[in-house]
C-alpha cells in the first residue's frame, strides 16, 4: 500500500487535532481560527483559519478550546503566554508574522523573560502558529519571515517547518514542549504534499535534516528555500555538481553540528534564506561556519537573499525580490570557480 | 463590610509590612546599598491589602514596576524579596529579576513587570486557565494611571469583558505616571468611567482607606468567583516616595504631599479599628514590633547571603534546550 500523504494544511491540522485529544490542557486561539463564533449552528467553524488551516476544531473540541478572540494581538497572545504560565498549554495563532509588531512586547519581554527574571519559577509552554513568507502577492505587512528576529531573542525557540512530514512532526513537539515556541508555517507551502505517517510521532527542536546529500558543495535553507535549494541541485546535477542540501528546520535551538559536518565534507557554503540580509539566519549561518570550520572552506561562504528592502506586491517585483534556483546555482557554481 | 479579628490582625500587619520594607529599602538605595531601578508602594498599601485580604493562596496577580506591596499582599516571603533587591542568590528570583520582575509563581504572584500595561494580558492568561479548568480561581490586575493609557488594558478588559473572565482590574491611580499628572493624560475625570466601553462595572474606591477598597474588591471578587466576569476598580491613592527612588519629585506641590501624607491608610485603619474595638492598641503594637524585627531580619539574610554562582547566567533562560 502506497503511504499515506497530506498537505502541510492537513498534517498541521492533524497535529493540533491529534494533540489536543491526547491532553485537555491544550487550548487554541486567535483570529478567526474558527470563523462565525457566537452564530447559530451551522454558521460556525466558518473559515477554520484565514486559510482553512484549524478547520472542523471547533465542531470536534468546542468554544471551550477552540477560542476566537478579537482583533487583539497584545490582549490575546498575552492571555495565551498568562494561561501557559498558569496550566494550560495554548496554541496561539498569530495570523500574519508582521503582525508581531502589534504584540512585540508580550512575545520578547513577556513569554521569553519569565522564566528567567523568575530564577527558573516559571514555565511557559505555549507554542505561537504563525504563517510567513512571500509569493502571494500579499505585498509587504503580509508578506515577510522575519523569524531571524524571533530567533534573536532568548528564552524563544523558533521552528520551520518546509515539508508536511516536518510540519506534523515540529509541531507535536513544540507543543509538548516547556518554553515558548514560534511554529512558522510557510503559506505558500500549504498545499504542498508528502508521506505523513497517521500516528503522532516528534521531529525533535534542535535537529537538521538532509534533505539531499551531495559532496561538493552544502546550501543550508529554510521553510520555502528548501525547495529552491533543491530546485538549484536538481540543476546542478546535471552538470555534475552534488548539491547537499541541509534544512535546520528549527532556527533556535539550532543543530550546528549538522551543518557544520555537511561543510567539513563538501568544504563550500551557499545559505538561502526568504529573510532580509542583515542580521538574519544567512548571516548567522555564514558566522558559525566561518568561526567553526573556516579551515575546512575552499571558498567565500555566499549568501543569497532577497534585497534589503519590503516585499514589493507586483507580481514582477515580488518574483524578483525571491531567491530563484538559477541564482543559488550562479553562488554555488562562484564557490567552485 | 465587617471584618472579622483575626482578618483584621493580617490587614494591619501586611501593611506595616509593606510600609516598614519599603522605608527600609528607601534609607538603603538612598546609601547606596541597592542596585537599580526601585519603585516604592508606600502610601498605596490599602490597595493591595484591600484587594488580596479576599484572595486565597490559589488567586493569581499580575503587577507592576511598583510592585512589593502586592507580592507582600499576596504572602511572598520579604526577606527573599530583600535579598532579589540585593541581586543575591537567596533572592526570590536567585537575583536575577530584582525590584521590577519579583514573582513567586507558587503564591499566584505572576511578577512584578517591568512594561507598563504589560501584565494586564497576562492576568486574563491566568483568568483563562481558571476558567478552562473549570475552578473557581479569580486574577487581580493591578496597574497604575499610566498603564490605563497603554493599549493591553484597553485590550485586555475587551478580552475579559467578552469571555466573562474571572478578573478584577484594579487601577492604582495615584495621580502621576512618572511625572505627569493624570489631568494631562487623562481626558476623563476617572480611569473607571472606561469601563462602561467595555460594559462593566466601573467601581471608584478611596484607596487611601482599607475599608473602603475591601468592601468595593469584594463585590468585585464575588462576582468573579460566581462567574459574572470583570470588574474595574478604580483606587484613588498617591504615593509617599518618587516615581523611583532618587527621582526628585519636583513635579507635584508639597502641600498635595503633606494633605496625603495626612490621609496615612495604615494611620486610618489604625484609627477605626481601635475605635470599633475591633482591635486593641497592645495588637498592633506587638505587629509594629514583630513586622519591624521581620525587615530587620531580612536585611540580615540579605547581606548575609551569596551572590548568585557566575555560572547562573547561563540557567533558567529555557527549561530544556538542547
Amino acid at each position: 500500500m502506497a503511504e499515506r500523504e497530506l498537505t502541510y494544511r492537513e498534517a498541521i491540522n492533524e497535529a493540533l487535532r491529534q494533540e489536543m485529544r491526547r491532553d485537555d490542557t491544550i487550548i487554541l486561539m486567535g483570529e478567526d481560527i474558527a470563523g462565525g463564533s457566537g452564530q447559530p449552528k451551522e454558521l460556525q467553524d466558518a473559515w477554520g483559519g484565514v486559510l482553512g488551516v484549524t478547520k472542523g476544531l471547533y465542531t470536534e473540541f468546542g468554544a471551550d478550546r477552540v477560542l476566537d478572540t478579537p482583533i487583539s494581538e497584545s490582549g490575546y497572545i498575552g492571555a495565551a503566554i498568562g494561561a501557559a504560565a498558569t496550566g494550560l498549554r495554548p496554541v496561539a495563532e498569530l495570523m500574519f508574522v508582521g503582525f508581531m509588531g502589534v504584540c512585540l512586547d508580550q512575545l520578547f519581554n513577556q513569554a521569553a523573560k519569565l522564566r528567567y527574571m523568575f530564577g527558573g519559577k516559571a514555565r511557559v509552554p505555549v507554542t505561537i502558529r504563525t504563517m510567513i513568507g512571500a509569493g502571494l502577492r500579499a505585498a509587504a505587512q503580509h508578506s515577510t519571515v522575519d523569524y531571524s528576529v524571533l530567533t534573536h531573542f532568548p528564552g524563544l525557540k523558533c521552528v520551520a517547518p518546509s515539508s508536511a512530514y516536518d510540519a506534523k512532526g515540529l509541531l507535536i513537539a513544540a507543543i509538548r514542549d516547556d518554553d515558548p515556541v514560534i511554529f512558522c508555517e510557510h503559506k505558500a507551502l500549504y498545499g504542498e504534499k508528502s508521506p505523513v505517517p497517521e500516528e503522532s510521532y516528534v521531529v525533535p527542536l534542535g535537529t537538521a535534516d538532509i534533505k539531499r546529500e551531495g559532496r561538493d558543495v552544502t546550501l543550508v535553507a529554510f521553510a520555502k528555500m528548501v525547495h529552491t535549494a533543491l530546485a538549484a541541485a536538481d540543476e546542478l546535477s546535471k552538470s555534475g555538481i552534488q548539491a547537499e542540501v541541509v534544512d535546520p528546520r528549527s532556527l533556535s535551538p539550532l543543530d550546528e553540528g549538522t551543518i557544520l559536518e555537511s561543510v567539513k565534507k563538501t568544504h563550500r557554503l551557499v545559505v538561502v534564506d526568504e529573510d532580509t540580509p542583515r542580521c538574519g539566519m544567512a548571516t548567522d549561518i555564514v558566522s558559525l561556519v566561518s568561526q567553526k570550520a573556516f579551515d575546512y572552506l575552499d571558498a567565500p561562504p555566499q549568501m543569497v537573499t532577497p534585497p534589503h528592502t519590503p516585499v514589493p506586491f507586483s507580481p514582477v517585483l515580488e518574483d524578483s525580490y525571491l531567491p530563484t534556483p538559477e541564482q543559488v546555482a550562479d553562488a554555488v557554481r562562484g564557490t567552485l570557480d | 463590610m465587617h471584618l472579622k479579628r483575626e482578618k483584621a490582625l493580617w490587614v494591619y500587619e501586611r501593611m506595616v509590612l509593606i510600609r516598614k520594607f519599603e522605608d527600609k529599602v528607601h534609607d538603603l538605595f538612598s546609601a547606596g546599598k541597592i542596585p537599580g531601578f526601585v519603585h516604592l508602594y508606600a502610601g498605596e498599601e490599602a490597595v493591595a491589602v484591600g484587594v488580596c485580604a479576599h484572595f486565597r493562596t490559589d488567586d493569581f496577580l499580575t503587577s507592576t514596576h511598583r510592585g512589593h506591596g502586592h507580592c507582600i499582599a499576596k504572602g511572598v516571603e520579604v526577606r527573599g524579596m530583600m535579598a532579589e533587591l540585593f541581586g543575591k542568590a537567596t533572592g526570590s528570583c536567585k537575583g536575577k529579576g530584582g525590584s521590577m520582575h519579583i514573582a513567586d509563581v507558587e503564591k499566584g504572584m505572576l511578577g512584578a513587570n517591568g512594561i507598563v500595561g504589560g501584565g494586564a494580558p497576562l492576568a486574563c492568561g491566568a483568568a483563562l486557565t481558571a476558567r478552562v479548568k473549570k475552578t473557581d480561581q479569580v486574577t487581580a490586575c493591578f496597574f497604575g494611571d499610566g498603564g490605563a493609557s497603554q493599549g493591553t488594558f484597553h485590550e485586555a478588559l475587551n478580552l475579559a469583558s467578552i469571555w466573562k473572565l474571572p478578573v478584577i482590574f484594579v487601577c492604582e491611580n495615584n495621580l502621576y505616571a512618572e511625572a505627569s499628572p493624570v489631568k494631562y493624560t487623562l481626558n476623563v475625570e476617572n480611569v473607571a468611567d472606561r469601563a462602561a466601553g467595555y460594559g462593566v462595572p466601573g467601581v471608584i474606591a478611596d484607596g487611601m482607606s482599607f475599608f473602603d477598597v475591601y468592601e468595593k474588591a469584594g463585590e468585585a471578587v464575588r462576582r468573579a468567583r460566581a462567574g459574572e466576569g470583570p470588574t474595574l476598580i478604580e483606587a484613588k491613592t498617591y504615593r509617599f516616595y518618587g516615581h523611583f527612588e532618587g527621582d526628585p519629585v519636583n513635579y507635584r506641590p508639597k502641600d498635595e504631599e503633606q494633605a496625603y501624607r495626612k490621609r496615612d491608610p495604615i494611620t486610618d485603619f489604625k484609627q477605626k479599628v481601635l475605635a470599633k474595638k475591633l482591635l486593641k492598641a497592645d495588637d498592633l503594637e506587638k505587629i509594629e514590633k514583630e513586622t519591624q524585627a521581620e525587615v530587620d531580619a531580612a536585611l540580615e539574610f540579605a547581606e548575609s547571603s551569596p551572590f548568585p554562582k557566575l555560572e547562573e547566567i547561563l540557567t533558567d533562560v529555557y527549561v530544556n534546550y538542547p
